[in-house]
Order: structure tokens, then sequence, then C-alpha cells
């Protein structure tokens, strides 16, 4: 399989302090990491392609935890992550299929085991395209204080022949949650899911 | 009187390829940006001195914060830019009150020099509004390698009567500079200009 080649990363941090409510005594961070890498089956249909998920888990792995370094570099501070791909004009949503495997077990791996499904969302777009990546607790997909989801997108990309890899990771709860539901204290973090 | 910021957001931007050519040492940029809330919105006042004072604090938060972001020393900075956009129930000269009496002077602080005027953009826009921050060498505003723009967006931001501060600063011009004119090498660094 090809060579990963990339092209520039984006890292993104968000500090939010309060959003009309009282402050919250811990500002919640939400950081997200975007590498642009060259689309090795652009342009063509290519049958087999699962290889290259093998290839970009270096990659995968090196953005998690350069993402972990800007949200202050402690693993246990983060509470909740999701991922996304946007795939340049001449690729298909398939290709954007690829980061489910490398992206998702980077941040497992890195975070140290995290056990809920990494929430995920993906589209085919240009330059500038934006992309709301979902996101959810690490270790309980129900938990509902950490429903979120994180705008990202890069000016100049995904060219045609490109993709648009992204994670997100937050520290904690949407900053005045406030609509019930399972709460991270309840956790019993057998199944992923509650 | 001191901003009221909901959120800061930080942007780090690295292009290591271009044109499938190695950008070597990549080149850098770093926006920080505050979401604060406009005290003058909805109506008209004349005094803005409390944007003039707010303009002065957020410029030493902000350009340590880009500086922080970058990994770098303040003076190892090579250009610089400011841009502000202000919520529907704000005026333009809002913008202007923060951006131009006192903001640049805690930039240069942090920066140890900055002879070249900060290149400025502002605007009026909703939420999600790109801001296009230009880009300027911080000693000699006439280095051409380094005239350049960085494009930062805020998904929830500007609302109605907020404004969104930015300040950017890279370590890097562009990436494959190739246009000619006065070279970084040649900067006298006296008048700002050259």
């Amino acid at each position: 399989m090809p060579e990963v080649e990339i092209r520039k990363r984006l890292v993104t941090v968000e500090e939010i302090f309060h959003e009309g409510g009282p402050p919250a005594a811990t500002p919640l961070r939400r950081g997200a990491i975007i590498a642009v890498i060259r689309n090795p089956f652009a342009g063509r249909y290519v049958e087999e392609i699962a290889g290259f998920m093998d290839d970009l888990k270096p990659l995968g792995l090196a953005m998690a935890q350069q993402l972990i370094q800007a949200l202050g570099g402690d693993p246990k501070a983060i509470q909740g992550y999701g991922k996304g791909a946007i795939v340049g004009a001449a690729g298909e949503l398939e290709h954007g299929a690829l980061w489910h495997v490398p992206g998702g077990y980077a941040m497992r791996e890195a975070l140290g085991g995290a056990k809920a499904i990494v929430a995920s969302a993906k589209k085919v777009g240009g330059p500038g395209a934006r992309l709301d990546v979902p996101v959810t607790h690490i270790d309980a997909s129900y938990v509902r204080s950490h429903f979120d989801a994180m705008e990202v997108g890069v000016p100049d990309g995904p060219k045609a022949d490109e993709i648009a890899l992204v994670l997100v990771m937050t520290t904690g709860a949407r900053i005045h949650a406030r609509v019930g539901g399972l709460k991270a204290s309840e956790i019993k973090g057998e199944d992923g899911l509650r | 009187m001191s901003a009221k910021i909901r959120k800061i957001v930080t942007v780090v931007e690295e292009t290591v390829t271009e044109m499938g050519r190695p950008v070597t040492p990549p080149t850098r940029r770093a926006a920080a940006v505050a979401v604060i809330e406009n005290p003058f919105a909805g109506r008209y006042v004349d005094d803005l001195t409390e944007l003039f004072e707010i303009g002065e604090e957020l410029g030493g938060l902000l350009a340590e914060k880009a500086v922080a972001a970058l990994g770098i020393d303040g003076p190892a900075a090579e250009s610089y830019g400011k841009a502000a956009a202000v919520g529907e129930n704000g005026e333009l000269e809002h913008a202007a009150a923060i951006l131009h009496p006192k903001l640049g002077t805690p930039v240069r602080k942090v920066l140890g020099k900055g002879a070249a005027l900060i290149p400025s953009s502002k605007k009026r826009g909703g939420p999600g509004v790109a801001l296009d921050i230009p880009l300027g060498h911080k000693d000699a505003a006439y280095v051409r390698s380094h005239f350049d723009g960085m494009e930062v967006r805020i998904a929830d931001a500007p609302r109605a009567g907020e404004i969104v501060v930015a300040v950017a600063v890279t370590d890097s011009g562009r990436p494959l500079p190739r246009v000619g004119g006065l070279k970084t090498s040649e900067i006298k660094g006296e008048d700002g200009l050259r």
C-alpha cells in the first residue's frame, strides 16, 4: 500500500468558560487535530483499499498523542471523543471509511483503553468544507452530558485528491449540561454503552 | 473594565508539503481568538474607551496564547496580524475600537519587537463567519515572502451581542515563496517598512 503523504496539520483548541450561564469552575476544553493527506485512490475506482488502514495507524497514533498534548498532556483528563473525515471531490465516501479503524483505535490506545465506540461523521467536500464531528463519552456512549459536536474544517483543503482526517477530544460535559440522562458518575464501564 | 470572555480558541496550522514538495522547515502559523461580550451591543455609545481597554487586555493575552501554541519564544515570531468580527447588534466601529488604539503595544511586548504596522481586517457577521487575518512581517512590512493571510472561524460566534477578536502569529512566511521582493535577510528594521 502507498506511503502516507501529509500536506498539512491543523490543531484547534477551544477553551469554553460559559455560554450565557454561570461560568464553570473548570473551563471545558475541546480539541481537534486534522491531517490533510494525499488520497492514493483519487480519480479512479480501486477495489482493494483496506490495506491502507494499516498504513494510517502510525499517523492515527501520532495525531492522538499530539491532540492530548494540545489539551494539556494528561490522557486521564480526556472524557469525550469523536472522529471524522472529509474526502476531496476526486475520491469516494468509502475512502473516508478507511479512517474508522486507525483513527478509533489510535485514540483508545492513547487514552489507555477507552470502551465506547468512537462516534464519527464523514463526507465528500471541497476546500473549506465544514464537518460537524460528533462527540460522546469515551467509556459509555449513553452519558447524556457528553453528547456534543465540534465543527472543523480546513480553509484550503481537502483538494480533490486529498483527504482530511480528523480526531476530536473533549475534557468534560457540555458547559451548562442539564438535560438529565445517564451521568458520568453512574457509568458501569463494561459494555461501552452505560 | 475587563473583557467578559466566553471562550478562547487557538488554531495552529503547519504546512509540511506543497504541490508534493517538502516545506523545510514546515511553515507554521497560529491564531488565538477570544469571544467576548460587546458592552455596547444594541445601542449607540459615543465614547468607546471601554473597548480600547479591552483591546489592550486582549492584545497581551492573545499574543501569549498564540506564541505558546507555536511553542516558540516571542522574539522568534516572524509575522503577525489581527482581526475582529462584530455580532449583528454591534457596529464596525466597535471592532476598530478594540483593534486600533491599544491592542498593538502589548502584542509587541510579547514578541520582543514589532516595528511594522500590524495588518488588520474587520467585519460584521453572524456565528461561523470567516475572519481572514492579514499577515505581514513584524519588523519590515515590505518583506514579500511574509505577505499572507490566515482564515479562522468560530462555529458559534459571534452571537448578536458578541465580538470575536483574533491575533495571528507565525514563525515563517508562505510555503515555497518565490515572487521576489525584499527578503528577511535584507531587513534593516528601523522604519517598520524595510
